[in-house]
């Protein structure tokens, strides 16, 4: 259908699209989940409540998701220099993905860990848990299910702004399909990077919710 | 000197709509080896109380001494050391879902940072002990509310525990199930010498288990000592009044009959001891008296092992002879007590 190099560019979008979600996702998750965490724990109901530290976080949370993530790409270009020597290509667009993922992820995180039945948590401290092995042990094992479903959602988030960040020489799919599909007016190659983009969003939820439902021990 | 000593202890949460005094001046002492119910209706105070012995809640006044020591005087780290050897069981279980019934017994012992195998060792122990040794790997999904409280009891005991607080831990269960976690509690409080706290709006369940017992009211302590006495002459209202809801493991219906209406001479409450069922007492009051009393209520219960009779007895409306009728039961040995 396509000529081989074209063939190659898709196949290739489809890897530079993987890398960019599943690293951002992982680098997401490396600060959003001690984020969530700590807004879980320090609300008025959680385990070492702190009006200050949740106000602060809770603000700062909001401020980021409520930026468009085009403008926050454009807004953050000069850490991203700072961090990555250049403001284009794959691996640049990993910090606007992973800033815009962070909030989000962090507030995922902590409505997940909010669900742990406080009569676990009650017991974990009548035996002399310590907040520490609380979180490890109890709320992260028990939230795990919702967790997962969570992550799954992310990801998906996360490929879907990935492809916005193609409009500005993000690399990936999602600019093949501006490359090509609009600016060139080659809708059979928009069309295919669209099925592409929708069949990775298809196959991480399948994966995650197949992951989420084997580790539910809930279930009989 | 008492395990446990509840000393002037008073609770007031803060709340949007002011404060609420959940506790005031509550004292009580538990000795070592006890098994003591502290009973009330719900709304009493009696699950913040319970919590005060191992500090979930903070006491706004007053202490709690833990064989001699003062828990308010401890440092974090020392009051979880404490808490290790104060187990708790709770009305919904509180089990680890996520975690198979051997992990969840050796929750605790994780938390001390036991090893693996030593940990294992003990909850299969445990396992043994509650007689749910075939349901190691089984998740809590998978188990009846009675075998959820096991496992819980099991998780208590994991770390030899020197107290046992129950936090209605029958509540969730029905009466043939409450009955063999009971049972169960006495074992183990003969067995490991344990002493047990239990917490129940139910009579029935001081009345099976308890040695001694504090009846709570709207966060006071009404009436307090042991089981027997109370059960035979109840001081204060509200001992009174849960005595006499207290119809087997049903403790929730009210039993009013038709006769209240009809009849409203004064009713008295007689207990008969064992040594006191050998004569046909009421069968001669009437004979001696000529006067017929109606029996509003029969039934015999256990009280700590020992059957007693317990009896609601009717009088004639606008008798002159009740205050001498009442001295005859008296003479004979039985206890009487008025109702309302």
């Amino acid at each position: 259908m396509f000529s081989e190099a074209v063939t190659k560019m898709i196949i290739e979008g489809v890897g530079e699209t993987l890398y960019m979600t599943l690293v951002s996702t992982l680098f997401g998750y490396l600060f959003g989940l001690p984020l969530g965490i700590c807004l879980a724990v320090t609300d008025k109901d959680g385990l070492h409540p702190n009006a200050i530290i949740y106000k602060i976080l809770d603000v700062l949370t909001n401020i980021f998701r409520s930026i468009p993530f085009l403008i926050l790409l454009i807004l953050i270009i000069p850490l991203t220099r700072a961090l990555v020597g250049k403001s284009y290509g794959t691996t640049a667009t990993i910090v606007p993905l992973t800033i815009a993922a962070i909030p989000f992820i962090g507030r995922m995180v902590e409505s997940s860990l909010k669900e742990v039945d406080a009569g676990v948590i009650e017991a974990a401290r009548s035996m002399g848990a310590s907040n520490l092995r609380i979180i490890t042990r109890v709320m992260l094992v028990e939230a795990r299910t919702s967790l997962i479903s969570g992550a799954t959602i992310a990801t998906g988030t996360i490929l879907g702004y990935s492809a916005m960040a193609g409009t500005v020489g993000g690399g990936g799919l999602g600019d093949i399909a501006i490359q090509y599909g609009y600016y060139r007016y080659q809708s059979d190659i928009m069309i295919v990077t669209v099925v592409l983009l929708v069949v990775l969003v298809q196959l991480f939820q399948t994966i995650g919710t197949v992951l989420a439902n084997r580790l539910d021990k809930r279930r009989v | 000197m008492s395990e446990i000593v509840i000393e002037n202890v008073s609770k007031t949460f803060t709340t949007k709509d002011g404060t609420v005094e959940a506790l005031r001046h509550v004292n009580i002492s538990i000795d070592s080896g006890d098994i003591f119910g502290i009973i009330g209706m719900s709304g009493a105070g009696k699950s913040t109380l319970v919590r005060c012995i191992n500090f979930l809640e903070t006491p706004s006044e007053g202490r709690v001494l833990i064989d001699g020591k003062a828990l308010g005087d401890f440092t974090p780290a020392q009051l979880r050391r404490q808490r290790e050897n104060i187990g708790m069981i709770f009305q919904h279980f509180n089990l680890l879902m996520q975690k198979n019934v051997i992990d969840n017994i050796c929750f605790p012992l994780y938390i001390q940072g036991k090893k693996k195998a030593q940990a294992y060792e003990r909850a299969r122990e445990l396992l043994e002990v509650v007689g749910l040794s075939d349901k190691e790997k089984a998740y809590p999904a998978q188990l009846s509310g009675g075998q959820k409280q096991r496992v819980a009891i099991a998780r208590a005991l994991a770390s030899n525990p020197k107290i046992l607080l129950c936090d209605e831990a029958t509540s969730a269960l029905d009466p043939q199930t409450t009955s063999s976690i009971l049972e169960l509690l006495k074992q183990i409080n003969e067995k490991y010498a344990i002493t047990i706290v239990i917490i129940t709006h139910q009579m029935s369940v001081v009345r099976e288990i308890c040695s001694h017992v504090a009846i709570l009211k709207e966060g006071e302590v009404r009436e307090q000592g042991l089981v027997a006495d109370i059960f035979n002459n109840p001081k204060s209202e509200v001992a009174r009044e849960l005595i006499l809801t207290d119809s087997g493991s049903d403790v929730d219906i009210e039993s009013k009959g038709p006769q209240d209406e009809i009849l409203s001479g004064e009713k008295i409450r007689i207990v008969f001891s064992e040594n006191s069922a050998f004569e046909p007492v009421i069968a001669n009051l009437i004979l001696t008296f000529h006067e017929p009393v109606n029996i509003l209520r029969a039934d015999t219960k256990n009280v700590g092992g020992v059957a007693k009779g317990e009896m609601i007895l009717q009088f004639m409306k606008g008798s002159r002879q009740t205050e001498a009728m009442k001295e005859y039961l008296i003479e004979r040995g039985l206890a009487v007590g008025e109702v309302q």
